[in-house]
C-alpha cells in the first residue's frame, strides 16, 4: 500500500494550489464535484443530516474553497449510510453517495482519516474478514466489532445483543460453528491475486505522478 | 378569404395565445392574409388568466384588450377556435394544413346573455382557474373572451342538460347537432405559437403538491389574486379558507433540475417577486412572504424590480433549495425543510401556504408538431430547418415574459411574410 504520510505529501507537493484538482483526478467520481450548483437539496434530504459536521453540499463548497485538510480530516463523510437520498434528488445528477466515499477511502490511503471513527472502524474490520477467505464470516465479524475497544466493553456489548443473537440462531441465520472454521471461497489464492491486481490499479490512478 | 390572392401568399398561425395574436396581426397589418388557429374557445393563451404583469404591474386584459381591438378592426385575420392542426404537407410557399374543427355546440347567433348558463345544471373543474373551482357546463371562458360566444362542454352534448340550454336560449344560438369538422387551409407559410404549460407539479414528490391542499402553483396563485378568480380576489389557503399573510415561494419548481426540466423557465424568479406584491398590496404590513431560491435570475432591466423588493421589509430571501414540505394535520400549515447556503443552517419552517414558481414547457413538444423544426433539448423550437417556412414564435420556443414573446412573434411575421413575398413576386412573374 506503499507509505501513507509519503503519499500525502506526493499529493500536497502536486496539487499545492488546488484541491479540487487533486479530488478531480484521485478521489472516486471527483471529476463531478465542479458541477454542484450549492442548492442544499443533498443537505436537506439527508437521513442523517443534522449529525454531520459538514453535509456534502458544504464539502463539495469546502473543496472548491481549497479546505485539503478540514476535508480529508472531517468525520463527516465516513457518516454516509449509503441512503443514496441525496443522489436521487440532486438536481445535477451528482454521484454524491460514491464521491463521500471516494473521499473517505482517499483520506484512508493518505494516513489522514481521522482515528476512533466507528465506521471506518466497522470498514476496517469487514475488509480484513473478508479478504482473508473471500466471504465474510459474520460471527467472526461480529465479535471482533464488539471486542474492538477491548475485553469487558466487548462482554457488555454481546450481553447487551444477546436476544438478537439468539433470535438469530433460531431462525438459523447465525452458524456458532462458524466461529473454528467458516465457509470460504474455493480459489482463495485467486481471490487474492484479484485484490492485489486491483490494488495495483488504484495506487496507480492515485498516486501516479502525471 | 378574397378569391382574389393565391393560397401561397396565406400565413397560417398556430396558437392564439398572446404570441399567436401579435404574429398575425403584425402580418396582417402589412397587408397579408392570416388564418389563426387555436385549440381552446378562446384567444388570449394564459396571459388572460395572470393577474398582473410584471415589471410595471399593470393588468393584462389592458394589453389584451388593445389586441382585441386590432383584429377586430383588421379584415385580413380569420380565427378560427376550438381549432387543432393535426398535418401538414408540402414545403415553404405551398403548405396544406389539416384542421380539426371540434363543435361549440353554440352558433354566432350568441349574444353572451349567459340564460343557456343559468339553465344547465352540470358543473366541471374550471380550467381558467387551473381546476381550483367548479364551473357551469355552459360557459363563457372568461370577462375578455374572444369570440364573446359561449361554449357547450361536449359532456352535456345529448343530455337532458344540453336541452336545457338549448330551451332557454332566446336567440336558437344553441346548436346540439353540430359536429367536428375537417378543413384543409393551404398556406405559404406558417407561425407555430402554442406556448407553455405548467410542469405537472406532482411529480416534485417531496413538496407533496396534490398531496396537501396547501401547496400550490404560481399560476394558481395568480388566479388567487385576482378579483375574476375562485375566491374573488382574496388571498386564502384551499384547505380552510384561511387569509394566507405568511407566504413561502419555493422558485425553480421543477426547472433547473436533471430529474424533471433541465432547463431555466427564466419567468418564475420573476413571476414569484411579483407575487410578492400581491401578498403586500393583500395585507400590508402583515403581509409577509418568503422566496426559497438557488439564485434569483431577473434579467436585465428587470434587476430594477428586484431591487425594488429586496427593499421591502415584508420579503425575505432564503437562498436555498427546500428539500421536503410537509402539512401539519392540526394547523394546517406547511412546513419546509432545508439548509441554506449562507452559513448551511438548517431550517424547519412554517407557513400558511406554499407556492411553487412552477417551470414552463412547451404545450406542444417539437418532436409532436406535425412539421419539422429544429428543436432544444427541452422540446421547444430552437429555430426553422434550412429552407423550411415553418417558423417558431413566443413561449413555442422557449420560456420568456411577455415582452420577449412578443419579440420573438414580430420576428416570426417578418420571416413569414418574407416568404409569401416571394411567392406573390414569383406569381406576378408567371
Ligand atoms: C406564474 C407565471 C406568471 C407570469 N407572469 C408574467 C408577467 O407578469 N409578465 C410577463 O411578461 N410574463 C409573465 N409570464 C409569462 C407569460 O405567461 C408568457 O410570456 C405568455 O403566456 C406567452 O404567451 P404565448 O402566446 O407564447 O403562450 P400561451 O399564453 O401559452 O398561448 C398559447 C396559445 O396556444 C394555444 N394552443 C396550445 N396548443 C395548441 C394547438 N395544438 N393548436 C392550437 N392552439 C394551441 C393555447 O390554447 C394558447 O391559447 C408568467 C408566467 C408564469 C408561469
Ligand atoms: S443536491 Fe447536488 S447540486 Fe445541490 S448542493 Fe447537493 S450536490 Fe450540489
Ligand atoms: S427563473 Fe428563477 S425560479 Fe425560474 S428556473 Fe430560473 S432560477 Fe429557477
Amino acid at each position: 500500500m506503499g507509505n501513507m504520510t509519503e503519499l500525502n505529501e506526493q499529493a500536497l507537493a502536486k496539487y499545492r494550489n488546488s484541491f479540487l484538482h487533486e479530488v478531480e483526478e484521485r478521489v472516486e467520481e471527483g471529476d463531478w464535484v465542479k458541477m454542484c450548483m450549492q442548492c442544499g437539496v443533498c443537505a436537506g434530504s439527508c437521513t442523517f443530516g443534522p449529525h454531520w459536521e459538514h453535509s456534502p453540499q458544504k464539502i463539495f463548497m469546502m473543496i472548491r474553497a481549497g479546505k485539503r485538510e478540514e476535508v480529508l480530516r472531517s468525520d463527516s463523510m465516513w457518516m454516509c449510510t449509503s441512503c443514496y437520498n441525496c443522489v436521487v434528488r440532486c438536481p445535477r445528477k451528482l454521484p454524491i453517495t460514491q464521491i463521500m466515499h471516494g473521499l473517505a477511502q482517499y483520506a484512508h490511503r493518505l494516513g489522514v482519516a481521522p482515528k476512533m471513527q466507528p465506521t471506518r472502524d466497522l470498514s476496517l474490520i469487514f475488509w480484513n474478514n473478508c479478504i482473508k477467505t473471500g466471504r465474510v464470516n459474520e460471527l467472526r465479524f461480529t465479535l471482533s466489532l464488539y471486542f474492538k475497544d477491548g475485553l469487558m466493553a466487548g462482554i457488555r456489548q454481546a450481553l447487551s445483543m444477546q436476544s438478537i443473537a439468539l433470535a438469530l440462531l433460531m431462525a438459523k441465520r447465525l452458524n456458532p460453528l462458524e466461529f473454528f472454521k467458516g465457509h470460504e471461497c474455493k480459489d482463495k489464492a485467486g481471490i487474492h491475486r484479484m485484490l492485489k491486481k486491483a490494488q495495483e490499479i488504484e495506487s496507480r490512478r492515485q498516486g501516479a505522478h502525471k | 378569404m378574397t378569391g382574389s390572392i393565391a393560397t401561397g401568399e396565406i400565413i397560417l398561425v398556430v396558437g392564439g395565445g398572446i404570441s399567436g395574436m401579435t404574429a398575425a396581426l403584425e402580418a396582417a397589418e402589412c397587408g397579408k392574409k392570416v388564418v389563426l388557429v387555436e385549440k381552446s374557445p378562446t384567444l388570449g393563451g394564459r396571459t388572460a388568466l395572470l393577474y398582473r404583469y410584471f415589471p410595471k404591474l399593470c393588468h393584462p386584459a389592458c394589453g389584451l384588450e388593445i389586441n382585441l381591438r386590432r383584429l377586430k378592426g383588421n379584415r385580413n385575420v380569420r380565427v378560427l377556435t376550438l381549432a387543432q392542426v393535426t398535418a401538414i404537407s408540402g414545403a415553404r410557399g405551398d403548405y396544406t394544413a389539416t384542421v380539426k374543427v371540434a363543435p361549440r355546440y353554440v352558433n354566432d347567433n350568441c349574444t353572451a346573455c349567459g340564460d343557456c348558463e343559468r339553465a344547465v345544471q352540470a358543473e366541471i373543474p374550471n380550467p381558467y382557474n387551473y381546476g381550483l373551482d367548479q364551473m357551469k357546463a355552459a360557459y363563457l371562458p372568461h370577462a375578455m373572451a374572444y369570440p364573446q360566444r359561449y361554449v357547450l362542454d361536449p359532456s352535456i352534448a345529448g343530455t337532458e342538460d344540453g336541452e336545457r340550454a338549448k330551451s332557454a336560449c332566446k336567440y336558437g344560438a344553441v346548436d346540439l347537432d353540430m359536429k367536428e369538422d375537417t378543413l384543409e387551409i393551404r398556406a405559404g407559410a406558417v407561425i407555430w405559437a402554442t406556448g407553455w404549460e405548467p410542469y405537472d407539479a406532482a411529480k416534485i414528490q417531496p413538496y407533496g403538491y396534490g398531496l396537501y391542499a396547501n401547496v400550490i402553483t404560481s399560476v394558481e396563485f395568480e388566479r388567487l389574486a385576482d378579483p375574476h378568480g375562485p375566491t374573488g380576489g382574496k388571498i386564502v389557503r384551499p384547505s380552510d379558507g384561511k387569509e394566507a399573510k405568511n407566504i413561502a415561494f419555493i422558485q425553480c419548481a421543477g426547472s433547473r433540475d436533471e430529474n424533471h426540466l433541465r432547463h431555466c423557465s427564466r419567468i418564475c424568479c420573476m413571476a414569484s417577486l411579483k407575487q410578492s406584491q400581491y401578498v403586500r398590496e393583500a395585507y400590508g404590513a402583515e403581509g409577509r412572504s418568503t422566496i426559497y431560491y438557488i439564485d434569483i435570475r431577473a434579467i436585465d432591466r428587470f434587476e430594477d424590480f428586484y431591487q425594488k423588493v429586496l427593499k421591502d421589509p415584508g420579503v425575505q430571501f432564503i437562498k436555498s433549495k427546500v428539500a421536503n414540505i410537509v402539512q401539519d394535520g392540526k394547523t394546517g400549515d406547511v412546513i419546509l425543510h432545508g439548509v441554506d447556503t449562507e452559513g448551511y443552517h438548517r431550517y424547519a419552517n412554517s407557513h400558511d401556504l406554499a407556492v411553487l414558481a412552477i417551470g414552463m414547457q412547451p404545450s406542444v413538444a417539437a418532436a409532436d408538431i406535425p412539421a419539422e423544426v429544429i428543436a432544444d433539448s427541452s422540446g421547444f423550437i430552437e429555430g426553422a430547418l434550412a429552407g423550411s417556412g415553418v417558423f417558431g414564435a413566443g413561449c413555442a420556443t422557449n420560456a420568456l415574459d411577455v415582452n420577449r414573446a412578443v419579440q420573438s412573434s414580430t420576428a416570426a411575421a417578418l420571416r413569414a411574410i418574407q416568404v409569401v413575398n416571394r411567392v406573390a413576386r414569383a406569381e406576378e412573374a408567371s
